[in-house]
């Protein structure tokens, strides 16, 4: 038996450790770690609850803006707050504009590099490039002289000497099926999706002044709608909006899809791994009659359990014994008890490190071991993301989403068991960004129509002034952060912040075990994944990286004694 | 690897720009960060000469949104200069697998390169019950950042996590969340607060460093003057509409739509130093207050206490007009932002005799270091 750590790897809230066991060249057993806290449930007590998006944004710059959209949702769930069909649309349209940056770059720049070989790039035919590439898409930069250039250029940059951002990876390793001219195409578009997403942002820009971090209000959103004022949203913002938004989905069909399409038949073995968790769970989000009415959501709300299609559980966030998180295994304590798990509006955030003290080689993963709690769903843990939203679409009869999915699947010419994999999980997300980008072409559209017909309200100011609050008022927002299923849970009290609780996508997914040892998702995709050489364990990287963990994350591993015998950086 | 270290022209050569796109980057480079046109052949010359500096880029109690921001930076050669030009050793966002040889690439360049590479720092650092709220591979943030900072030439101080420890240093910071400068002590550290800072800005600032083979020169709390010696309320756009007693009253009213000043919705442009107003986000695009929000003052000290942000600075009945606003800029300056009140006490905000004197006051406070 080998044990493994992987440690860090960063993600939105910091920090990732997962240590693994290594037996007969599979993983059998795993522990998932956050090894950083800052305390934001802390720090939010006795705030303006208006205040409160702008705290939570900073939970994450990757997924930056889904946490402020779940904090002025929890806080207008509380006060019944309606906001104006504006203000939806602009933020559905911010949330567009964040998974399509999001997702692109997850594939480029944080996951690409587990399938794409660089070097191998070196050696193909720029000829042979170019007609693979104008057989699979229609992008414009596909010439062979353009794959001949950037081959000098890659070239030159290896004989520096100094690989900078391609230093020293896994470069060879026998898991790199494609061929170099394949290779060749996704250096090229790591290249371009690089300059393309910082494009697609600046409708944050636009609608909330920056990115990352754009601004929300509590009751709509803070720009004003004008056609006759330079200083508000006119005719010339909007239509700087619509131009981000037709490259957007030309650049995610003919080069995001695309490579998607052309990848990923050389790695159909990793349809076999990586599945994990039986049980799905979406929150849902897009609401295209307001946020109340989910059943007009674009992407819908509820659990899938046990891979059975055939049925959709109703989540209920206010249900105090549904959504319960558990800190059995998490340094944390509860008055009521470490071993029963609580409702976030009467959870606690008290620290309660009980690990080792650092330097240490292991933790001790039979007690405490994460600053991670442990989230649940009626008990049972979730898997939520990119394949669970799709898997939720589809068994919820969504017609867009089942004919998407399908779609793909026709393509690949694969059967829908693919999905529940390290492979699936990958599509999914490729497949809900094609979606996104013509979603947000909807919302654009009735945002216009919305202008042309009169109505240029962005914000609804009745509730804002705390005066008309009632004395305690409980709420939960929802929404669908890139990596998945988001919510915050707030109390207010005389018009403060009385309790807040996040409970966030990774949350559910990397947590540690619960009270009953149920694991959650890493824990339990990792189990039955080969790792062919521990000293180059990409195996690992390629289906926790499937998950969308962030942007770094580095490995460090032991052998079966505990020595330290390699790391690795990674994206 | 060889020890061979093409210089930025080389690079570009190579990569098929022409030396006319050479010389407009520089120009464009001289101009960012604030240099005259005599300026530009300095740029153009250090650009032709210089090696690669070797850089190493720490996360720590952070979001990553530093990180995000810097791969926004808005020129596309800009980006190109930033990934390529500098020898970029460690860094656990950017780098691509490396295997074992990451952690040796951190120690080799520390080790060869000692006294001379630079240490971006993006996070804060945890000090509460020994450092155990942010660990890196079982070591804590704390034993890292002072390992790495004994032999590295020079400090970045990314955002205000590492500047100032934002928001989770904010009241009752619970994991005793610490900026670098006061972990770190003997080391020269530019802060390039805001949360985060804008993209251009943490490029200009590298590339100051690149071309000029120094640290940009400093107001007295450590900020790259360049980007940091107006308040965003002396630059906004919308300034005269506060000199003029015009204010929104409540979001999407009428004032609202026409793009009033935002003061009374609680902006903290006066009180806030950064390049909002001039430099723009996201390559020029707009900023919070040209998008309808105020500003929530995010490049500044304990601005997360400093709330409730859409409470005005001073709730004065009547406020309004000139003089009296002058009055308050200067109270509030004292009162709320305490570790500025030198600097905001010098920078009344109507005259532009006064505005040049805290220029000339900024200069004499920083200075190379």
């Amino acid at each position: 038996m080998t044990r493994i750590v992987v440690d860090p790897i960063t993600r939105i809230e910091g920090h990732l450790r997962i240590e693994v066991e290594v037996k007969d060249g599979k993983i059998v057993d795993a522990y998932s770690s956050g090894t950083m806290v800052r305390g934001f449930e802390i720090i939010l007590k006795g705030r303006d609850p208006r205040d409160a998006w702008a705290f939570t944004e900073r939970a994450c710059g990757v997924c930056t803006t889904v946490h402020a959209l779940a904090s002025v949702r929890t806080v207008e769930d509380a006060l019944g707050i309606i906001v104006p069909p504006n203000a939806e649309l602009i933020r559905n349209l911010m949330f567009c504009a964040q998974y399509l940056q999001d997702h692109v770059v997850h594939f480029y720049h944080l996951h690409a590099l587990d399938w794409v070989d660089v070097v191998s790039a070196l050696k193909a035919d720029p000829v042979k490039t170019s007609e693979i590439a104008q057989k699979i898409s229609n992008y414009s930069k596909s010439s062979p002289k353009y794959f001949s250039d950037l081959q000098k250029r890659l070239t030159a940059f290896v004989n520096s000497g100094q690989l900078g951002i391609f230093a020293n990876a896994y470069w060879g390793h026998p898991a790199y099926k494609l061929p170099p001219e394949v290779n060749l195409i996704g250096v090229a578009h790591y290249l371009e999706a690089l300059e393309w997403q910082k494009e697609i942002v600046k409708i944050h820009t636009i609608f909330g002044g920056k990115n990352p971090h754009p601004n929300y209000l509590v009751g709509g959103v803070p720009c004003s709608i004008n056609l006759d004022e330079a200083n508000a949203i006119n005719s010339e913002r909007l239509a700087y909006v619509g131009k981000l938004l037709d490259d957007a989905e030309q650049f995610v069909e003919q080069v995001y899809l695309a490579d998607v399409f052309a990848v990923a038949p050389f790695y159909l073995e990793w349809a076999n791994y990586g599945g994990g968790l039986k049980n799905y769970l979406a929150y849902g989000d897009l609401p295209t009659a307001g946020y109340n009415e989910v059943s007009k959501f674009k992407f819908p709300r509820g659990v899938v359990l046990d891979r059975n299609l055939n049925e959709v559980h109703p989540v209920d966030g206010k249900n105090l014994d549904e959504i319960q998180e558990y800190i059995t295994h998490s340094w944390y304590e509860y008055s009521v008890g470490d071993d029963k798990p609580l409702h976030p509006w009467n959870g606690e955030t008290k620290f309660n490190f009980t690990g080792p003290k650092p330097p240490y080689d292991y933790l001790n993963v039979q007690g405490k071991y994460s600053w991670l709690k442990t989230p649940r769903w009626n008990g049972k843990p979730m898997e939520v993301g990119p394949l669970a939203r799709l898997i939720v679409g589809y068994a919820s009869g969504n017609e867009e989403i089942k004919k998407a999915v399908n779609e793909a699947l026709k393509k690949l010419n694969v059967p829908a068991t693919v999905l529940f994999s390290t492979l699936g999980r990958t599509a999914a997300r490729a497949i809900e960004t094609r979606l996104v980008a013509r979603w947000a072409k909807e919302f654009y559209q009735q945002l216009l129509s919305n202008i042309k017909n009169g109505d240029t309200r962005t914000f609804n100011p009745e509730k804002w002034d705390p005066s008309t609050w009632p004395y305690e008022a409980k709420g939960v927002g929802m929404t669908e952060a890139p990596r998945g299923a988001l919510a915050h849970w707030i109390v207010i009290k005389d018009k403060k912040i009385e309790n807040y609780q996040l409970v966030v996508p990774s949350t559910w997914n990397a947590s540690p075990r619960d009270a009953m040892g149920q694991m959650s998702a890493y824990e339990a995709s990792l189990i039955g994944t080969p790792v062919k050489n521990p000293e180059q364990p990409l195996e690992i990287l390629r289906t926790i990286h499937s998950f969308d963990p962030c942007i770094a994350c580095a490995v460090h591993i032991y052998d079966e004694k505990g020595r330290y015998i390699h790391q690795l950086q990674t994206f | 690897m060889n020890d061979k270290q093409p210089t930025y022209w080389e690079v570009m050569e190579q990569r098929g720009y022409t030396r006319r796109d050479f010389i407009r980057f520089c120009s464009w480079m001289a101009a960012f960060i604030g240099l005259e046109a005599t300026g530009i052949t300095k740029v153009v010359k250090a650009m032709e000469t210089k090696p690669r500096l070797p850089v190493v880029w720490f996360h720590f109690q952070e979001c990553t949104c530093c990180s995000e921001s810097f791969i926004r930076t808005s020129h596309p050669i800009v980006a190109d200069i930033i990934l390529d030009k500098i020898s970029l050793d460690y860094t656990e966002t950017l780098q691509a697998a490396a295997g074992f040889q990451a952690e040796e690439a951190l120690h080799n360049t520390m080790k060869k390169y000692k006294g001379e590479y630079v240490m971006l720092v993006e996070g804060s650092i945890p000090t509460n019950d020994g450092g155990i709220y942010c660990t890196i591979g079982g070591r804590t943030a704390l034993e890292i950042v002072q390992e790495a900072a004994e032999g590295a030439k020079a400090i970045i101080a990314w955002g205000s996590c590492a500047s100032n420890g934002c928001i989770q240093s904010a009241n009752p910071n619970p994991t005793g969340a610490k900026p670098v400068h006061k972990v770190i002590s003997g080391k020269p550290i530019v802060k390039v607060p805001g949360c985060p800072p804008i993209g251009e800005v943490m490029a200009g600032v590298i590339v100051h460093i690149l071309t000029f083979d120094r640290i940009p020169q400093l107001d007295g709390l450590g900020r790259p003057k360049a980007f940091y010696s107006r308040r965003v309320h002396d630059t906004c756009y919308r300034r005269p509409n506060y000199d003029a007693g015009l204010f929104v009253e409540t979001f999407d009213d009428e004032n609202a739509k026409k793009g009033y000043c935002l003061y009374k919705v609680g902006c903290r442009g006066p009180v806030t130093y950064n390049a909002c107003g001039v430099t723009r986000w996201n390559n020029g695009v707009s900023y919070p207050i040209q998008s309808g929000h105020p500003c929530i003052g995010c490049s500044e000290e304990r601005f997360w206490d400093n709330g409730p942000f859409y409470q005005h600075l001073a709730s004065f009945p009547g406020f309004g007009i000139e003089t009296t606003a002058d009055k308050i800029g200067v109270a509030i300056g004292a009162a709320t932002v305490a570790g500025i009140a030198a600097h905001a006490i010098s920078t009344n905000i109507r005259k532009r005799k006064l505005i040049k004197e805290e220029i000339i006051e900024s200069n004499e406070q920083g200075g190379e270091q």
